[in-house]
C-alpha cells in the first residue's frame, strides 16, 4: 500500500496500461508537450513518444470522433478532455457513434475508448467551467460512466475502462486531485470492475449515498455525524453511474431504512433522482422517511465567491440532513435508545 | 413507417412544398484549377458528352464489363428498393442511388479489398459495390436477422466487417472524423491501407468537415474525403448552402490535395480514385475528391422533389451514365446488344432473389433486445423491458433480509 494522490493515482495508472498494451493510445489537448493541464500525463511524452502521446487541435468533436473510428480498427484510445465543459462539443461523436456502433452495427464492431474529464465547481471559474452534466452520458445506452472517489477507485476503475471493450466516461473531478489515499500495489487486486458500487463506511442508522467529490465529504461527515451526533452513517460510493449498481444502495437501505442522496450536479433530473426512484421501486416498505436529496442549486454557477459557495452543497447541507431524516423517523436506534436530542422516537427492533 | 420528422436524414422539414422556382444550380462554366489534375465543370451536361473512352484502357474486357453489371446492379436494386418501399416492406427512411452510380462503381472499383469505407446514409450501392452479397443487403433493409447489420441498422446503418464497409451513419458529418481516426489507426500501425470516406455536398457546411481536414492533414492520415455532389443538400442547392460552392476548393484551407470530377463518368471517377488512393499509400496524403453528381429522385424515397427546376431534373436524367456507359461498351466493341441484356436480365435474376430472400427471412427475436448492448459484460447492466415495472426481481431477496 502506498499513498498516493488521486493525480498521480491517474499518472501512474496511464502509463502502467501503457507499458502492458501498445494499442492503449493517449489523445487530447495540451497532454504532450503541456503535460496536461492538470499534469495527469506529465512526463509520458518523452517516455513513449509522440505516437502514444498525441496532442490535438482544440476541435473536441475531430479528435474524439477520431478516438472512436481509431478505436474501430484496434487502438485503445484513452482521450483527455481538459474539461467536462468541452464535452458538449463532442456530443455527436459519443452519443450518435461511440454509444451506438457496436449495437447499430449487430456486433459487427466495437469501440473500446475511454474519455478521462474533470467536472466539478467551486474553484471561481464561473458558468461554463463549473458544471456536472454527467448524468446526460449516464442516460445513454451503450455507455459505461465511472466517477471515482478515491485514488484507489481511480485506479481501479481506469484500468477496468482501459480494458473494456465498450467506451467509457471516466468522471474526474477538480477538486480531488490533490487528495491522498491508499492505493494497493499492481497487481490483479487493484482492478475495480465497471458496474459496482462501494460501500466507503459501513453504517447502521442512515444511507448516504453520493460519488466523485461528494463521496469523499461524505466520508468525512459520518465521521463528523459519529462524533458529534452518535449517528452511525453508511456510506455509499455509487463510483458508477452507468451500469447503476442498484443492489448495493438497495441493500443499504433496506440496513438503514433511511436515505439521503448527496450529489454535486443539479437536483432536477439529476443522479440522485435516480437513486431516490430505486429506493422507493425496490426498498418501498423498508423506509422510514422519505428520501432527501442534496444537489446545486439550478443556476449557472456564478463567478463570485459568496455566490458559487451558496448554490453547492456543502458538509453542513449533508449534516443537517441527516439529522432531519433521523428525526423524521425516530431518531437512531441505539439499544432501545433514541440519541437525538429532543426527540420521542419509537424504537423498533 | 417514414415519419413526418426534420431529421436531416429524412424528408420532413425543409424539403418540398416550395413548389419549383427555387435558385437554379449554376450551369456557367468554371474553370478548376484543383492542385494538379483534371478539369472541371459543375454543368453535368457538358461532361457527360465526351466520356472517357475505353479505347486504350489498363483494366481487362472483364472488368470494363463488370463495372456496368455494377451499374446496373445498382440501379436495379435501388427501384426495386423504392418499389418495396412503397409496398411498406421496408420503413424508416430510405435514400437511393438512383443516378449516382457512375460515382459510386467508380470510386468502389479503385479500392483494394484491404481498404476501408465509410458512408452517410445513402450507401445501399456502396456495399454493394464493395462486393457485399445483395441478398443481406435487401435482408437489412426489410429489417431482417439474416441483413447484414442482423436488423438493428436499417438503410442508414448497413456494415460488413469482412468487406471492411465501415458503416453507413445518418448524422450529417457524423462519418468524417470516424473515418479520420480509422486513418488514424492505419498510419499508427504502418500499414498500407486508405480510408475512403463518402459524404453529400452539404456536409462540407458542418464543423465536422472542416476538424477532420484539418486533422488528417497535420497527421497525414491516408484518408479519401468523398463528396457525391448531387447538388442539392435536401431541398436547397449548393450555392444557397455553401459560400464556396466549388466544393473541391474547400480543401485549400487545409492545403489539401483536391480534384474534381465529372461523376457521370465512371472511368474518371476511377481515374480520380486511383490517383487519391496512390497518393494515401504512398504519401499517406489526405485528398478531397469532389464528383459531381445528380439524383434522379427526391433526397428520400417518400421526398415528392418538389424544389427543383424542372429543367434541370430533366437534364440531369436526361444524361444517365449507364446507358451512357453501355454504349461505350458497343462503340469499343467489347460486347453486344445481347450482351447488355443478357447483364440486365442476370441483374434483374439477382434483385428478385434478394426480394425472396429478405422475405422468407425470419425477423429478428425480441427476446434478443439486449443482445449486442455493450461488448464487455460488467456487473449491473440494467437489461429491462418497458413493462418490467422494475428493472430487477427482488433486489438482494427481501425474504433473506427477514421481510418487514
Amino acid at each position: 500500500m502506498a499513498i498516493i494522490t488521486y493525480r498521480q493515482a491517474l499518472h501512474d495508472t496511464l502509463r502502467d496500461e501503457m507499458l502492458r498494451d501498445e494499442n492503449v493510445v493517449l489523445m487530447g489537448e495540451e497532454i504532450g508537450v503541456f503535460e496536461g493541464s492538470y499534469k495527469i500525463t506529465a512526463g509520458l511524452l518523452q517516455e513513449f513518444g509522440e505516437k502514444r502521446v498525441r496532442d490535438t487541435p482544440i476541435a473536441e468533436e475531430g479528435f474524439v470522433g477520431a478516438a472512436v473510428g481509431a478505436a474501430m480498427l484496434g487502438l485503445r484510445p484513452v482521450v483527455e478532455i481538459m474539461t467536462i465543459n468541452f464535452i458538449m462539443l463532442a456530443i455527436d461523436q459519443i452519443v450518435n457513434h461511440a454509444a451506438k456502433i457496436h449495437y447499430m452495427f449487430g456486433g459487427q464492431s466495437r469501440v473500446p475508448m475511454v474519455i478521462r474529464t474533470p467536472g466539478g465547481g467551486g474553484q471561481q471559474l464561473a458558468a461554463t467551467h463549473s458544471q456536472n452534466p454527467e448524468v446526460w452520458f449516464a442516460h445513454v445506452p451503450g455507455l459505461k460512466v465511472v466517477a471515482p472517489s478515491t485514488p484507489a477507485d481511480a485506479r481501479g476503475l481506469l484500468k477496468s475502462a482501459i480494458r473494456d471493450d465498450d467506451p467509457v466516461i471516466f468522471l474526474e473531478n477538480l477538486a480531488l486531485y490533490n487528495t491522498r489515499g491508499e492505493v494497493p500495489e499492481d497487481g490483479p487486486d487493484d482492478v475495480i470492475p465497471l458496474g459496482t458500487a462501494d460501500i466507503k463506511r459501513e453504517g447502521k442508522d442512515i444511507s448516504i449515498i453520493a460519488y466523485s467529490r461528494m463521496a469523499a465529504v461524505a466520508v468525512n461527515v459520518a465521521e463528523q455525524l459519529a462524533n458529534e451526533y452518535g449517528i452511525d452513517a453508511e456510506v455509499v460510493d455509487i463510483r458508477s453511474l452507468r451500469p447503476l449498481d442498484r443492489t448495493t444502495i438497495v441493500n443499504s437501505v433496506k440496513k438503514t431504512n433511511r436515505a439521503v442522496v448527496f450529489e454535486e450536479d443539479w437536483r432536477s433530473y439529476g443522479v440522485g433522482a435516480e437513486v431516490a426512484a430505486t429506493i422507493q421501486e425496490y426498498a418501498f416498505d423498508y423506509l422510514d422517511a422519505p428520501v432527501r436529496r442534496i444537489a446545486a442549486a439550478e443556476v449557472a454557477l456564478p463567478y463570485s465567491k459568496v455566490m458559487e459557495l451558496s448554490a453547492l452543497p456543502t458538509a453542513q447541507h449533508l449534516v443537517d440532513a441527516v439529522r432531519a431524516t433521523l428525526a423524521a423517523s425516530g431518531g437512531a436506534r441505539r439499544n432501545g435508545g433514541i440519541v437525538i436530542p429532543g426527540l420521542a422516537g419509537v424504537a423498533r427492533g | 413507417m417514414a415519419s413526418n420528422g426534420s431529421a436531416r436524414s429524412g424528408s420532413g422539414g425543409r424539403a418540398a412544398a416550395q413548389g419549383g422556382g427555387r435558385t437554379s444550380t449554376a450551369s456557367r462554366k468554371r474553370n478548376a484549377e484543383p492542385n494538379g489534375h483534371g478539369s472541371a465543370e459543375t454543368d453535368v451536361a457538358a461532361t457527360a458528352q465526351s466520356p472517357t473512352s475505353l479505347r486504350g484502357r489498363p483494366e481487362s474486357r472483364e472488368q470494363l464489363i463488370d463495372f456496368y453489371r455494377q451499374m446496373v446492379l445498382i440501379r436495379r436494386f435501388e427501384e426495386k428498393t423504392g418499389e418495396m418501399y412503397t409496398r411498406a416492406k421496408i420503413g424508416g427512411y430510405c435514400h437511393l442511388n438512383l443516378g449516382e452510380e457512375a460515382t459510386v462503381v467508380g470510386v468502389m472499383s479503385a479500392l483494394e479489398p484491404r481498404d476501408y469505407v465509410f458512408t452517410n446514409y445513402r450507401e445501399h450501392g456502396y456495399i454493394l459495390g464493395r462486393g457485399v452479397d445483395p441478398n443481406r443487403v435487401m435482408a437489412e433493409l426489410f429489417g431482417k436477422e439474416t441483413g447484414v447489420s442482423r436488423g438493428r441498422g436499417g438503410s442508414m446503418h448497413l456494415f460488413d466487417a469482412e468487406a471492411r464497409f465501415m458503416g453507413g451513419y445518418a448524422i450529417v458529418g457524423g462519418q468524417l472524423p470516424l473515418a479520420t481516426g480509422a486513418a488514424l489507426t492505419i498510419a499508427h500501425k504502418g500499414l498500407d491501407e486508405v480510408v475512403v470516406c463518402q459524404m453529400g455536398d452539404a456536409t462540407t457546411n458542418i464543423g465536422a468537415w472542416h476538424e477532420s481536414l484539418n486533422i488528417a492533414q497535420l497527421w497525414n492520415l491516408p484518408v479519401i474525403f468523398l463528396i457525391v455532389n448531387n447538388q442539392f443538400g435536401m431541398g436547397t442547392s449548393v450555392e444557397k448552402g455553401s459560400a464556396e460552392p466549388d466544393l473541391y476548393k474547400k480543401a485549400c484551407a487545409y492545403r489539401m490535395r483536391a480534384e474534381r470530377v465529372d461523376g457521370n463518368d465512371l472511368l474518371a471517377v476511377r481515374d480520380a480514385t486511383l490517383r487519391a488512393v496512390e497518393a494515401g499509400r504512398k504519401d499517406k496524403a489526405p485528398t478531397v475528391l469532389e464528383a459531381v453528381s445528380f439524383r434522379h429522385r427526391g433526397h428520400s424515397v417518400v421526398d415528392p422533389d418538389r424544389y427543383r427546376p424542372r429543367e434541370f431534373v430533366e437534364k440531369g436524367r436526361s444524361h444517365d451514365p449507364i446507358p451512357a456507359y453501355g454504349r461505350s461498351l458497343l462503340d469499343a466493341g467489347l460486347l453486344d446488344e445481347n450482351g447488355l441484356k443478357q447483364i440486365d436480365d442476370q441483374v434483374n435474376r439477382i434483385v428478385e432473389a434478394s426480394v425472396a430472400f429478405a422475405d422468407e427471412s425470419p425477423e429478428p427475436e425480441p427476446k434478443d433486445l439486449y443482445v449486442f448492448d455493450f461488448a464487455s459484460e460488467v456487473p449491473n447492466i440494467d437489461r429491462s423491458l418497458p413493462g418490467d415495472h422494475t428493472g430487477l426481481a427482488d433486489i438482494g431477496g427481501a425474504a433473506a433480509l427477514g421481510g418487514r
